[in-house]
C-alpha cells in the first residue's frame, strides 16, 4: 500500500493541488495531473520519485501507469536530482546562431560539470532545453522559473552572483 | 500603422493592469454585445470581413471555425486559447500574456458568448511563469470587476476562465495534443475527424484559437472587420505580430500591418548586425521552408506573398542569418529540434526525425556521404509529404511536416554547402 499525497507533502501543496482539482469539472480530476506533478516535484527540491508519483495517482484515483506516462512524457519533470538552482540554456534555432554553445561551455567550465550533472554542493545543475519561447533575447536561459535574456559571460556572472 | 491591435498599449506603464486597459476602451464592446444581445451570427460575420486568419501559424480563418460551433445545441462546449508558444523563433504570445492579458481575457469571453461556451482555458507552457502569473492577476481583477463570473454586465451570460499550465512539449502546440493534455495525458494528437467543433475537451464541442487571434478579437469588433482588413491586404486582413530574431541588431516582436515590404521590417529590426550580408531567412518558425535572402528581399510579409515565394508565414517569426551562417549547423539544430519533440505516436514520424537528424549529424561532423543527400530527401518526403509538389504529410499530425520542410527547402536552396561538408569534411563559412 503506498502512501497518501497528504504523507509525503505538506499541507500547503495538499491546498495547492485542491487548488487546481477546482477548475476542472468534478469528474475530471485527472486533469489537474500536470500541476500535481509539478508541486510535490518543487517541494521535492525539483525532482520526482516513485512514491510521489504514486502518492498523486492516489489522490487523483489515476493508475499509477497514467501518471507516469505524464511524468515521463514532459521536459520539466525531473527523475534524477538537480540543482538547488537549475540552470536551462536554450540551444534551439535563434538561441544557437547568436552562440548559446558557447554559453554552455562557459556554464560548464564555470561550475566544473557537464550537461545533466549536478555541483559537489548541490547548488547548481545544467540542462540544454529546446526553445523556450524568448527568441528576441537569444541567446537565453531560465534558472527555476526566471527568464534571464541576452546573456554574456559577464552577464552571467553577475546573474549567479545575485542567486547567493 | 504600427502597434494598433495586440500592442495598443505596449508603450503605456504598467500596460497589463486592468485601468490600462479600460482607459483605451477596453471591455467596452464586450458590455456593448452583452448588453444588447448581439447576435452571434453577426459577431461571426465581422471577424469574416475581417479576414482574421489563424495566428499559431495556419492561418485558418477565425471567424469560420468559429461557424462550426452549434452554440445553441445543449451540453457544456468550451473555448480554448493555445498559449503554448514553442515553435522556435516565435516568442509574440508571451508578450501578450504579459503586456495585454486583457485584450485576450476579453477577447475570450467574447469567443464563449458567440461559440455558447461558459467555460475557458488557457493552455500556457509550463516555462512561462511570469506570463502565467500576470494572467492570473488579470483574471483575478477581471473577477473582481464582474467581468468574468455570473451574469455578467446584467446579461445573464455566465464565463469562468483558467489557465493551464503545461510542463514541456512542443507537441501540445497542435490543438488536439492540447486537449489530451488538459484532460491530463501524454500530449498525443488525436485523429480527425472528428474535429474539436465536435468533439473538443472532454469529448464536448470546443473551439481553439491562438492567443494573438484571440487577442485580436475585441479592436476588431469595437473598431469593425472592415477597418482591420484595410490595415493587411485582401484575403490577409490586419496586422500581424512578427518575432524578428537572429543575426538583427534589433531582435523584437513588431507589430504591422499584413503585407510590409519584408525589407522594412528587417530595417526596424535594425538591418543585419555588423552590416553583413543577409542569407537565409526563415520567416515563419522553424517549421517553414527557408528562403535565399535575395528572394525575401522582393517578398512581402503576408499569407499569399510568402506562399508565393516558397514558404509559409506559420507564426509570423523571421529569423535571419547573415553570411556566416553554415546551413548545414543550421539544419542539424531543426531536425535534432523535431527528433526531441515528436510524440512517437507515428511510426514515420517518430523513425524519420530521429534518421533525419542523424544524418545531418554526421554530415556536420564530415562523416557523411554524397548519398546521404537523396536519402535525406527520401526520408522527408516519406514522412512529411513533399512540400513542393503539394503533398501532405504521412501522419496524424503536421510534426512530421514540420521535420520534413526544413529538410527540403535546405536541400533545394543550399546544396551545395551540404555537398562542401562531405567532400571537404568541414564548412564553407567561417563562423561555427
Amino acid at each position: 500500500m503506498s502512501k497518501s499525497l497528504s504523507q509525503l507533502v505538506s499541507s500547503k501543496a495538499v491546498a495547492e493541488v485542491e487548488l487546481w482539482i477546482s477548475k476542472y469539472p468534478a469528474e475530471q480530476k485527472q486533469s489537474a495531473v500536470m500541476a500535481a506533478l509539478r508541486i510535490v516535484q518543487d517541494e521535492n527540491g525539483g525532482y520526482l520519485n516513485r512514491e510521489l508519483m504514486d502518492g498523486v495517482a492516489g489522490f487523483l484515483d489515476m493508475p499509477f501507469i497514467a501518471v507516469y506516462e505524464v511524468a515521463s512524457f514532459y521536459s520539466m519533470y525531473e527523475h534524477n536530482p538537480v540543482g538547488k538552482y537549475k540552470i536551462c540554456v536554450c540551444n534551439s534555432i535563434s538561441c544557437m546562431i547568436n552562440g548559446s554553445e558557447k554559453i554552455i561551455d562557459y556554464l560548464e567550465k564555470k561550475f566544473g560539470i557537464g550537461v545533466g550533472e549536478v555541483t559537489k554542493d548541490g547548488r547548481f545543475s545544467i540542462k540544454e532545453v529546446e526553445c523556450l519561447g524568448a527568441c528576441v533575447g537569444a541567446p537565453m536561459m531560465m534558472i527555476g522559473k526566471e527568464y534571464y535574456e541576452d546573456l554574456t559571460p559577464e552577464k552571467i556572472d553577475i546573474i549567479i552572483d545575485g542567486l547567493k | 500603422m504600427v502597434n494598433e491591435v495586440c500592442f495598443k498599449n505596449i508603450d503605456k506603464d504598467k500596460a497589463w493592469k486592468l485601468d490600462v486597459y479600460q482607459s483605451t476602451g477596453g471591455y467596452n464592446v464586450l458590455k456593448k454585445i452583452l448588453q444588447e444581445k448581439t447576435d452571434p451570427a453577426t459577431i461571426i460575420d465581422e471577424l469574416k470581413t475581417s479576414v482574421l486568419r489563424g495566428r499559431g501559424g495556419a492561418g485558418f480563418p477565425t471567424g469560420l471555425k468559429w461557424s462550426f460551433m452549434r452554440r445553441d445545441d445543449p451540453g457544456q462546449k468550451y473555448i480554448v486559447c493555445n498559449s503554448d508558444e514553442g515553435e522556435p523563433g516565435t516568442c509574440k504570445d508571451r508578450d501578450i500574456l504579459r503586456y495585454n492579458p486583457h485584450a485576450l481575457i476579453e477577447g475570450m469571453i467574447i469567443a464563449g458568448y458567440t461559440i455558447g461556451a461558459s467555460v475557458g482555458y488557457n493552455y500556457i507552457r509550463g516555462e512561462f511563469w511570469q506570463p502565467y502569473e500576470r494572467c492570473e492577476e488579470a483574471i483575478e481583477e477581471a473577477r473582481a470587476a464582474g467581468l468574468l463570473g455570473k451574469n455578467i454586465f446584467g446579461s445573464g451570460f455566465d464565463f469562468e476562465l483558467h489557465s493551464h499550465l503545461g510542463a514541456g512539449a512542443y507537441i501540445c502546440g497542435e490543438e488536439t495534443a492540447l486537449l489530451e493534455s488538459i484532460e491530463g495525458k501524454k500530449g498525443q494528437p488525436r485523429f480527425k475527424p472528428p474535429f474539436p467543433a465536435s468533439y473538443g475537451l472532454y469529448g464536448k464541442p470546443t473551439t481553439i484559437n491562438n492567443t494573438e487571434s484571440l487577442a485580436s478579437v475585441p479592436e476588431i469588433l469595437s473598431r469593425g472587420g472592415q477597418w482591420f482588413l484595410d490595415i493587411g491586404k485582401p484575403n490577409n486582413g490586419g496586422s500581424k505580430l512578427f518575432s524578428v530574431s537572429g543575426h538583427v541588431n534589433k531582435p523584437g516582436n513588431f507589430e504591422v500591418p499584413m503585407g510590409m515590404p519584408f525589407s522594412e521590417l528587417l530595417e526596424m529590426a535594425g538591418g543585419v548586425r555588423h552590416g553583413r550580408r543577409l542569407k537565409a531567412v526563415i520567416p515563419g518558425g522553424s517549421s517553414v521552408p527557408i528562403l535565399p535572402g535575395e528572394i525575401m528581399m522582393d517578398t512581402n510579409m503576408d499569407y499569399d506573398s510568402i506562399t508565393e515565394a516558397g514558404s509559409l508565414l506559420g507564426s509570423g517569426a523571421v529569423i535571419i542569418m547573415d553570411d556566416l551562417t553554415c546551413m548545414v549547423s543550421v539544419l542539424a539544430n531543426l531536425s535534432h529540434f523535431y527528433m526531441s519533440e515528436s510524440c512517437g505516436q507515428c511510426t514515420p514520424c517518430r523513425e524519420g526525425t530521429g534518421w533525419l537528424s542523424r544524418v545531418v549529424h554526421r554530415i556536420e561532423h564530415g562523416e557523411g556521404r554524397m548519398e546521404d543527400l537523396d536519402m535525406l530527401f527520401d526520408v522527408a518526403v516519406k514522412m512529411g509529404g513533399n512540400y513542393y509538389e503539394r503533398e501532405g504529410g504521412r501522419t496524424i499530425c503536421a510534426l512530421g511536416d514540420a521535420a520534413s520542410m526544413p529538410v527540403l527547402s535546405f536541400l533545394k536552396h543550399f546544396r551545395k554547402e551540404f555537398e562542401y561538408h562531405i567532400e571537404h569534411k568541414k564548412c564553407m563559412v567561417a563562423r561555427y
